[in-house]
């Protein structure tokens, strides 16, 4: 049972980690994104949205390309830790969050800069005031980042590669058991992930929904 | 609304350290090294038996990376890897002329058995050969499931259908692309015919209708072999302690260990040193 509780653990610190950082970069992101006019960042936003298809194999490739001892980033010596990870994970949230984000700040963005402007605030104020009304959609961005990563299993296991103790998280476990043959502990595995991600979105709604009550 | 968002990522971050922290306090410093191997050293249990007494010892841990052969290899000679155990004996020998890899030594044999559905379309049962076997299959153009993963057990498998002078349509030949497990699962479900390592299949035939049909050819003996990263390629990587490993799996308490791993009843890796 220790065994399971770390790969509990370990998946919500490589998932969590990697969604806080892309949160951090794919908020203010995706908010400068959706205040630009559509024109002038058409490309941009079409490359972005492709990005949000990644599929998780390829970006786990590239992360490791990048961090083999053979890559550009070989010396710090990362590849199979958790950071490696966090990495690849990251590289997977960025495009979804700053994508959605961009979405609903547009939605709401136009709107808002207009009347504030006319209004005479403050540059630092509009901005305040756009991301605390796209909150919801800047949630539901941060929401949809989280569920792409705890569920992805092609990049963590090719950067990560599933050492026992390590680097091990809950759908490299579920894919280890399938391939030795027990399917029944495999399924066990993938219900408490999904127990997991309904407690962590559960909350997250909770904090989405609390908003609209004040 | 705000305070809410900072105060989330915090409660994140101080997961995060205690977890990390956790995970850096288990020992006291043990040397670590990344040995990697094939799937089937690691599904049949064989290293879970042995490397704990290895582990606890010399005061190292091995992290163990679990691939197809064709992966494992290429981590090696990207210098991911500290220590290889594969079965390419082929590939494996010319890597070490090539300078990638140093100290190869011959560590033990399993052997590949061909199973197939209880029914036994293409009366492979009781072939003189295997290159018999394959031909009986080839004849009936009878389902053939293909690791084609570029693993140790695909690239026997391919060489085997040369050495009989086949080459397998695609009518009936299927490159899966998987691992063993996966690929006899597959056999399973689709009643066909498969070339698998015996501890594999010993270790899952339960959940199987699929039954040995040919085995005992000299050609289907499966050479383990272990070797080190050679140090001179990336002088940061743990060889010193490769070495050491090395020589445990060819000691002779090393060898015994793996002589005495019999997790159904029978041996499944013999060892033979040099």
């Amino acid at each position: 049972m220790g065994g399971l509780t770390q790969i509990i653990l370990l998946t919500l610190y490589v998932s969590g980690s990697a969604v806080v950082l892309a949160a951090l970069l794919g908020v203010p992101a995706g908010t400068w994104l959706g205040l630009q006019p559509k024109a002038n960042v058409r490309g941009l936003t079409q490359l972005i949205y492709t990005l949000m298809g990644l599929p998780p194999v390829v970006g786990g490739l590239l992360i490791y390309l990048l961090i083999s001892r053979k890559g550009p980033l070989g010396f710090m010596g990362v590849l199979f830790t958790p950071s490696a990870m966090i990495m690849a994970q990251f590289l997977l949230a960025t495009p979804i969050i700053i994508g959605l984000t961009s979405t609903s700040v547009r939605a709401k963005g136009t709107e808002v800069v207009d009347t504030l402007q006319s209004l005479g605030a403050e540059n630092k104020l509009i901005l305040r005031t756009i991301m605390q009304e796209s909150r919801f959609g800047i949630f539901a961005a941060v929401i949809a980042g989280f569920g792409r990563v705890i569920a992805e299993v092609g990049a963590v296991m090719m950067v990560g590669g599933n050492i026992e103790n390590h680097t091990r998280v809950m759908t490299t476990a579920i894919v280890l058991e399938v391939r030795q043959g027990n399917f029944s502990f495999a399924l066990t595995l993938g219900l408490i992930l999904l127990i997991i991600s309904f407690v962590i979105n559960a909350g997250l709604y909770r904090l989405q929904a609390g908003g609209r009550d004040e | 609304m705000k305070r809410v968002g900072i105060f989330i990522v915090l409660l994140l971050i101080a997961n995060l350290f205690l977890v990390s922290c956790n995970t850096n306090n288990d020992a006291a410093e043990p040397v670590e090294l990344i040995l990697a191997t094939t799937t089937s050293t690691f599904d049949s249990g064989l290293l879970a038996d042995l490397l704990p007494q290895f582990e606890e010892k010399h005061n190292m841990t091995v992290k163990v990376v679990s691939l197809g052969t064709g992966q494992a290899l290429e981590l090696g000679k990207n210098g991911d890897a500290d220590i290889l155990l594969v079965h390419a004996k082929t590939t494996e020998l010319e890597m070490v002329a090539e300078g990638h890899f140093v100290d190869r030594h011959d560590v033990m044999y399993n052997d590949f058995v061909i199973v197939g559905p209880t029914t036994d379309p293409a009366m492979v049962k009781g072939s003189a050969s295997v290159d018999n076997a394959l031909a009986a299959i080839a004849q009936q153009e009878s389902s053939f499931i293909s690791r084609g993963d570029d693993s140790g057990t695909h690239k026997k498998e391919v060489a085997l259908w040369q050495a009989a002078s086949i080459a397998p349509a695609e009518s009936w030949y299927v490159s899966a692309g998987a691992g063993m497990g996966d690929t006899l699962r597959m056999a399973d479900e689709k009643e066909s015919y498969t070339l698998t390592d015996r501890a594999t299949y010993l270790a899952q035939r339960e959940q199987y209708d699929l039954e040995i049909l040919y085995e005992g050819d000299a050609n289907l003996f499966n050479q383990y072999g272990v070797m080190a990263v050679n140090p001179d390629n990336y002088p940061d990587i743990q060889y010193e302690a490769a070495k050491v490993l090395i020589d445990f799996f060819i000691s002779s308490e090393g060898q015994e260990a793996i002589a005495g791993f019999k997790p159904y009843g029978d041996t499944l890796f013999f060892p033979n040193a040099d």
